[in-house]
């Protein structure tokens, strides 16, 4: 029987039993990692390869000595916000090019104490704005399954390594659907853990109301597992929330027998292709057949979300990133006149284009005179939306559907048409906007592209997420397949 | 179009950016573009809806008094573009 070394659980046990080292492991990923650069561009900020083999040296010894960690020995790699101390963390932006924090997030500390072995920093839409990973300083990712596509966005670069196979899991954040949409254009399955579930702190922000920091692995186990090390309370974060942690092995042993699932009429509307609605179609009749109760649900304010997510989150980023003034850290243009300029320059000469205008949007949301018509009433429907949800998860325990309208496109087919790319997160800003928790599992595919189901549950009910996906994936293989580009 | 270049130039200011005067049309088109999008939010029915700013609503968490930060001042000035003795460096700003 060969040795599964490409899950988190795989590898555990090969490390359990002596069968693997996390030297040996660490080796694999940084191979793997750099045979993939070319054709995927998914690492932007390296570690070093001495500096990964020494760590999991000292990991290795820990082990022998009985010291294990829930992570111990597995290498992994972060989307490049997460601060890690002593290594460049760019937000895939030249604003950042030549950062190295002196501090680290909360979310890094936790993995580097339960043992995970970081190999490098993974590539993203700058300030993680885009929903297909063209918007990055340092070039696009290419998705694993066909390179002439885009992996999905914002979190591209953490999806596109864990489908080919490179490391188990890869963090990643989620602010209208950027672990979802990658880990459903990449064939992966990502989890975004409820509003205030994970620390925000050092994790550099874009909406701070909807930010939240999550995982992509091969399966809903392995990311179970490594939210549960990533997730608790945080003194550092005031919007990090006090909660009882998931029981994740009675969550993941529950049957999907009687299971309520929901689906919304809305997310099976115009602009999904019909190769995805067949896939996640499949997929809900499969939840059936495992005696899931299935009702239709409604969730009318859906039209209105993409509105106000591109009204809210552009608003929090203008004043987020506001702090990147050429002053106290990142990108400072050359021989600045005066102040004024100094602040101006830096800035349009660190930020990409997207970033400057989602800026300039937000900033004309608040500014005076459009602040009631734009801002106040976006959170206003914001409210609305979180109604919707809360109405029908009185009837239901998780919603289900498609996470993508449709499967990974072209580079460069949307680029000169921004709204159609807005468009992308049509089925997953909703969520954000609820702070409810959320998951993309594969389902299948279409055209040979791999196609996602997301599943949605109430606020801190993530233990149905680990059920109903678990559930799916102990009866289904679509988890399974690897694309054809992957290095073996 | 509701944005044109002169606009696009009041927003820069007050967002302090600097964009080139050859993108001005381009991006008075796309911010005129999203700001269509943006028309959908006057059909939505929110009569007497209290904003929701945040999920959950949170109360500000209050902790005890006490020192818990240490210094950093070091750390911190490592990674500013031009700093001298603690102190980060800008253009003169008083004549």
């Amino acid at each position: 029987m060969s040795q599964d070394l490409d899950t988190v659980g795989g590898q555990l046990a090969a490390l359990a039993s002596g069968a693997s080292t996390a030297r040996a492991l660490t080796e694999r990923a940084l191979a793997r990692a750099a045979q993939a650069q070319n054709s995927l561009n998914a690492l932007i900020s390296s570690v070093g390869t001495e500096h990964a083999l020494a760590a999991a040296d000292a990991v290795d010894v820990n082990r022998a000595a009985g010291r294990a960690g829930a992570l111990t020995g597995i290498p992994y790699a972060h989307k490049d916000l997460f601060c890690t101390a002593g290594v460049a963390t760019t937000c895939g932006s030249r604003m950042l090019e030549h950062f190295v924090p002196p501090y680290s997030a909360t979310v890094h500390q936790r993995i580097e104490d339960a043992g995970g072995v970081l190999i490098g920093k993974a590539n993203m839409d700058e300030f993680a704005m885009g929903s297909s990973n063209e918007h990055s300083y340092f070039g696009p990712v290419h998705n694993p399954w066909d390179t002439t596509r885009v992996p999905g966005g914002s979190s591209g670069g953490s999806a596109a390594l864990v489908a080919a196979r490179v490391v188990p899991f890869a963090t990643a954040s989620d602010t209208g659907g950027s672990i979802r949409q990658p880990a459903a254009l990449c064939g992966v399955t990502g989890i975004k853990p409820t509003y205030g579930r994970v620390s925000r702190w050092g994790m550099v922000a874009y909406a701070s109301s909807l930010d939240q920091a999550g995982v992509i692995a091969l399966n809903v186990e392995d990311c179970a597992r490594v939210l549960d090390v990533m997730s608790g309370f945080d003194p550092r974060d005031a919007t990090c929330t006090d909660r009882a942690k998931i029981d994740v092995d009675s969550a993941l042993q529950r049957s999907l027998k009687g299971l309520r699932i929901g689906r919304p009429r809305q997310w099976f509307g115009a602009g999904i292709e019909n190769g995805v609605g067949a896939a996640v179609e499949a997929a809900i009749a499969e939840y059936a057949r495992q005696g899931a109760s299935i009702v239709d649900v409604d969730l009318p304010s859906s039209d209105y979300a993409i509105a106000a997510y591109y009204v809210i989150a552009p608003a929090e980023a203008s004043s987020n990133l506001s702090r990147f003034d050429g002053v106290r850290f990142g990108h400072r243009c050359a021989d600045p006149k005066d102040l004024a300029d100094l602040y101006r320059r830096s800035r349009s000469e660190g930020f990409g284009r997207e970033v400057q205008k989602r800026i300039l949007t937000g900033t004309y949301a608040l500014s005076a005179g459009y602040y009631d018509a734009y801002y106040r009433r976006a959170q206003q429907v914001r409210r609305l939306i979180a109604n919707d949800y809360a109405r029908v998860f009185a009837d239901v325990d998780v919603l289900a559907g498609p996470t993508s309208p449709t499967v990974a496109f072209k580079l460069g087919a949307k680029l000169a048409d921004p709204l159609a790319l807005y468009l992308a997160d049509i089925n997953t800003v909703g969520v954000n906007l609820a702070g409810l928790p959320a998951m993309s599992l594969p389902c299948g595919f279409s055209e040979g592209l791999p196609v996602g189901l997301q599943l949605v549950a109430p606020t801190w009910r993530e233990d149905l997420l680990y059920s109903a996906g678990h559930g799916y994936q102990q009866v289904t293989e679509w988890h399974r397949a690897a694309p054809p580009t992957t290095s073996q | 179009m509701s944005v044109d270049s002169a606009k696009v130039r009041a927003i820069a200011e007050l967002a302090r950016l600097a964009i080139p005067v050859d993108q001005e049309v381009s991006l008075a088109a796309e911010l005129s573009a999203v700001l269509d999008l943006f028309d959908a939010l006057a059909a939505a029915p929110v009569d007497g809806l209290a904003p929701l700013a945040h999920p959950g609503d949170p109360t500000l968490r209050l902790r005890p008094d006490v020192v818990s930060e240490t210094d950093q001042r070091e750390a911190l000035a490592a990674v500013a573009p031009a700093e001298s003795a603690g102190y980060y460096l800008v253009p003169k700003v008083i004549e």
